[in-house]
């Protein structure tokens, strides 16, 4: 009963999302308040319906049932609860069924935060997320039904994958999600602003916390699925360039670009018509991304081919979307207008180098993610794009790029001349330029590479502060905590997440700078010395887990006889599938990881022969997350700022009301 | 500067950056493919002899040695058709397996082994890596269908 009913409720939620993207349209064109209205029951009665389908499929994954074929096909009855949970995104349908509760999520949120906003902006804006909405229901009734049931029902289920059965599964995919469909609001506002044919300061304001707030959850969910390739498997490495990756990576630089382009159209009214087609661009990655992950491209251009309903439907759809919103750029933009003109050394030129190196970086991406799959269609060969492909294009980009990021907070709007920048600027210089002769010093070897790397990050962290400093010593209040609180909260997260890129840079250079990984072969009492520590393999032994059986392996770390530490990485083997997992054993600290994982037993029978044993020494790796971490985190002050939230006070002029949202 | 001659330095900085930037980047681009060639085609000296590309197929039952005392192995690559001999120092990933698909990226030694720095295995023991299965399927001369979804490749490198 559960399925049907879940079943059910998707249909029915296509039938109100048909309502929601029709009546309100026709509504704002006639200004008729009653059809307007519909919008915002419609937007909310949809996400309740696709949260009890959503239900449903999380239930049956609970109680295992496996005459659903979906649970048959991807869960167990010896999975642990939190997996069985998880497992409801697991697969293809369910993963749909994430994709389309986010949106409605999205909906009801737009329908919740949106009271001051003119009503026949909401309507539209709520109108093109029921469209979106339609694509994704349809595609999931048609080809990609999660409810589908099986008879005779299997008396136990097929099992997760056991590459999925770990936390990162529980917090990645929601979180990932939730950034990738959150763009759909910044691209529902830039359609409704293009019918209506006003773009202006307020316009960006509106979409502004929208788009803030779906690319800080973007950016944890990509570092969330990086902390769990670390550790996963003993590969180790924190990126790979893998295409589903950059699936993800793509819509993430396009809103990057975007927030900084909303940034100059709120204050200047300059790049709007850029700004509407990076809000278009930004929201149709999310769905190429979709595509390329969901339709089995990947695998093989075969796959499409074989199957080609899903691949065939998201490709129709991603052509309508993209194809009719560009339409409508092109139809519209030409009356939307320059905005303030600006000397070529000012914020606005500064914010526009920054997009023109996002976008340029953004293209080389989807340049080596797509190529081989052209290739490949083509039947012209089998090619791929390796990882040496994107570091010689990308670290070049992103240099300049973040030589800006130190320049741009202390740039002044229209015009900034160089001695002033120079002045505010030349101690961060001063600062930069210790820690690139130093940091490599003091790491103990010198390297060129790694000292640009310390440059930029120490220029970014400095530069940060003398904006600070800056403003606090022109404010015209008297006491500290009063020229703090001169200042919006939106301000204080850009340079919080500017403080997260050079966290994040520091990050990445010391770990590419100075990683040691070393392959080795250990004897039960051998002992190997791996940058100064002394690592002492002590066997292995068998430990039954919930669903699988693990030897673990103990290895115990000392440094001048002085103990570190004591490791224990496992290997899996999954009773369900028969499939091994290497999960490795990582001694995390803030200078430093000691990272060791399992190979293979070389002679003996496991327990009490040679293994072939990893041994990683990762500087500074965690730097890389922690500075994602404090991006979203500067993301989210940013969205506090109250001239977003209230204006009520405010509404009898109109240019000023503002969205609220949280 | 007039606004007319502001608009032309702004498109001409832009055009001489875009320019640049894809010079950089298509030159990056044709160093760095890596192509993709069957048993078969190794077998009839198709491949380059310098430069780094992929192999693809199944691992030979009975074909996997190790050299005693170290992380060294020698396996077979094969499309059913030809075999192609591989060595590879390090550890390999989780599905490597005698019988199962494998791809590996390296170059080919004058002792006519191909060296791998790299041994890929699709993780999931259901499916081949779509290379290898594309490999088998040129080898008897059908073109290969594939359906199930993309999943990370594990690797060991």
């Amino acid at each position: 009963m559960i399925p049907e009913l879940g079943h059910f409720a998707l249909i029915v939620a296509l039938l109100v999302a048909i309502v929601q993207s029709i009546l309100p349209m026709v509504g704002a064109a006639r200004r008729d308040h009653a059809l307007m209205g519909v919008a915002v029951t419609a937007a909310r009665a949809q996400f309740g319906l696709v949260a009890l389908a959503f239900g449903c499929l999380m239930w049956s994954f609970a109680t295992s049932d496996f005459s659903v074929a979906n649970v048959a096909a991807n869960s167990n009855t010896h999975l642990p609860l939190r997996y069985r949970l998880a497992a409801t995104w697991g697969s293809h349908e369910g993963s749909l069924l994430l994709w389309s509760l986010m949106l409605a999520g999205w909906g009801l949120a737009v329908s919740v935060f949106s009271r001051n906003l003119p009503q026949v902006l909401r309507a539209r804006v709520l109108a093109v997320l029921g469209m979106v909405a339609i694509g994704f229901l349809l595609f999931l009734l048609t080809t990609s039904d999660p409810f589908t049931r099986l008879f005779p029902a299997p008396p136990e289920g097929r099992d997760l994958n056991p590459l999925l059965q770990d936390p990162g599964m529980v917090a990645h995919p929601p979180m990932l999600y939730m950034g990738y469909v959150g763009f759909s609001v910044a691209f529902a506002f830039a359609i409704a602003a293009l019918i209506g044919g006003r773009l202006d300061a307020a316009w960006a304001r509106w979409s502004r916390p929208w788009t803030t707030v779906a690319w800080s959850f973007l950016t944890i969910g990509i570092a969330l699925g990086s902390i769990w390739a670390y550790y996963t498997l003993g590969w180790g490495g924190w990126w790979f360039w893998d295409p589903v990756e950059n699936a993800s990576f793509m819509p993430w630089l396009a809103g990057t670009a975007l927030i900084h382009s909303l940034a100059v159209t709120e204050k200047r009214g300059a790049f709007r018509s850029w700004t509407v087609l990076l809000a278009i661009v930004a929201f149709s990655l999310s769905l190429i991304g979709t595509f390329l992950v969901r339709s089995g491209v990947l695998t093989s251009v075969h796959a499409f081919a074989t199957d080609p309903a899903r691949g065939l439907f998201i490709l129709a759809f991603l052509a309508v979307v993209i194809g009719s919103s560009l339409v409508l750029y092109a139809l519209r933009a030409g009356a939307v207008g320059a905005g303030g003109a600006f000397a070529p050394l000012s914020r606005e030129s500064l914010l526009l180098g920054n997009n023109v190196l996002l976008v340029v970086a953004l293209a080389s991406v989807l340049l080596g993610t797509l190529y081989p799959l052209f290739v490949d269609a083509l039947a012209v060969g089998k090619i791929s794009v390796g990882p040496p492909y994107f570091d010689t294009v990308f670290y070049p980009l992103m240099a300049p790029l973040l030589f800006l990021v130190g320049v741009g907070p202390v740039a002044a709007w229209r015009r900034a001349p160089l001695p002033e920048l120079w002045t505010r600027l030349r101690w961060a210089a001063g600062v930069a330029v210790v820690a690139a002769v130093l940091g490599p010093v003091a790491m103990g070897r010198w390297k060129p590479l790694v000292a640009l790397g310390l440059l930029l990050a120490a220029w970014i962290a400095a530069a940060t502060f003398a904006a600070l400093a800056h403003r606090l010593r022109h404010a015209p209040q008297r006491t500290l905590a009063a020229k703090l609180g001169a200042n919006a909260p939106a301000w204080y997260g850009m340079l919080l997440a500017h403080l997260g890129v050079a966290v994040f840079v520091a990050g990445v250079t010391l770990v590419k700078g100075y990683e040691i990984e070393r392959d080795v072969r250990l004897d039960v009492g051998q002992s190997v010395v791996v940058a100064g520590d002394t690592y002492t393999f002590r066997g292995v032994t068998a430990v039954p887990g919930p669903n699988y059986d693990a030897l673990v392996a103990t290895i115990d770390v000392t440094r001048a006889n002085r103990e570190v530490t004591t490791l224990h990485p496992q290997k899996r083997t999954f009773r369900a599938s028969g499939q091994a997992m290497t999960e490795a054993s990582i001694e995390r600290g803030i200078g430093g990881d000691h990272y060791v994982s399992l190979g293979e037993p070389i002679t003996g029978s496991g327990a009490s022969g040679a293994w072939a044993v990893r041994i990683y020494v990762k500087p500074f790796v965690d730097w890389i997350w922690g500075g994602c971490l404090l991006m979203a985190l500067g993301g989210f002050t940013a969205v506090a700022d109250r001239r977003y939230r209230l204006a009520r006070a405010r509404r009898a002029e109109p240019a000023a009301a503002l969205a609220a949202s949280t | 500067m007039k606004p007319r001659a502001r608009r032309f330095a702004w498109i001409g900085a832009g055009l001489v950056a875009v320019v640049a930037a894809s010079a950089l980047i298509l030159n990056a681009f044709r160093s760095n493919l890596v192509f993709f060639f069957t048993p078969s085609q190794v077998y009839a000296h198709e491949a380059p002899q310098s430069r780094t590309f992929r192999i693809g197929g199944l691992v030979q039952q009975g074909s996997l040695e190790r050299v005693p005392g170290t992380l060294t192995v020698h396996f077979k690559v094969t499309d059913t058709a030809a075999t192609v001999p591989v060595t590879y120092t390090g550890l390999l990933p989780d599905l490597f397996k005698e019988g199962k698909g494998v791809v590996a990226q390296g170059t080919m030694g004058p002792d006519g082994a191909f060296h791998a720095t790299q041994v890929l295995a699709k993780h999931d023991a259901n499916y081949m890596p779509p290379e290898a299965q594309a490999a088998i399927d040129a080898a008897h001369g059908h073109a290969g269908a594939m359906s199930m979804p993309s999943l990370h490749e594990a690797r060991a490198q």
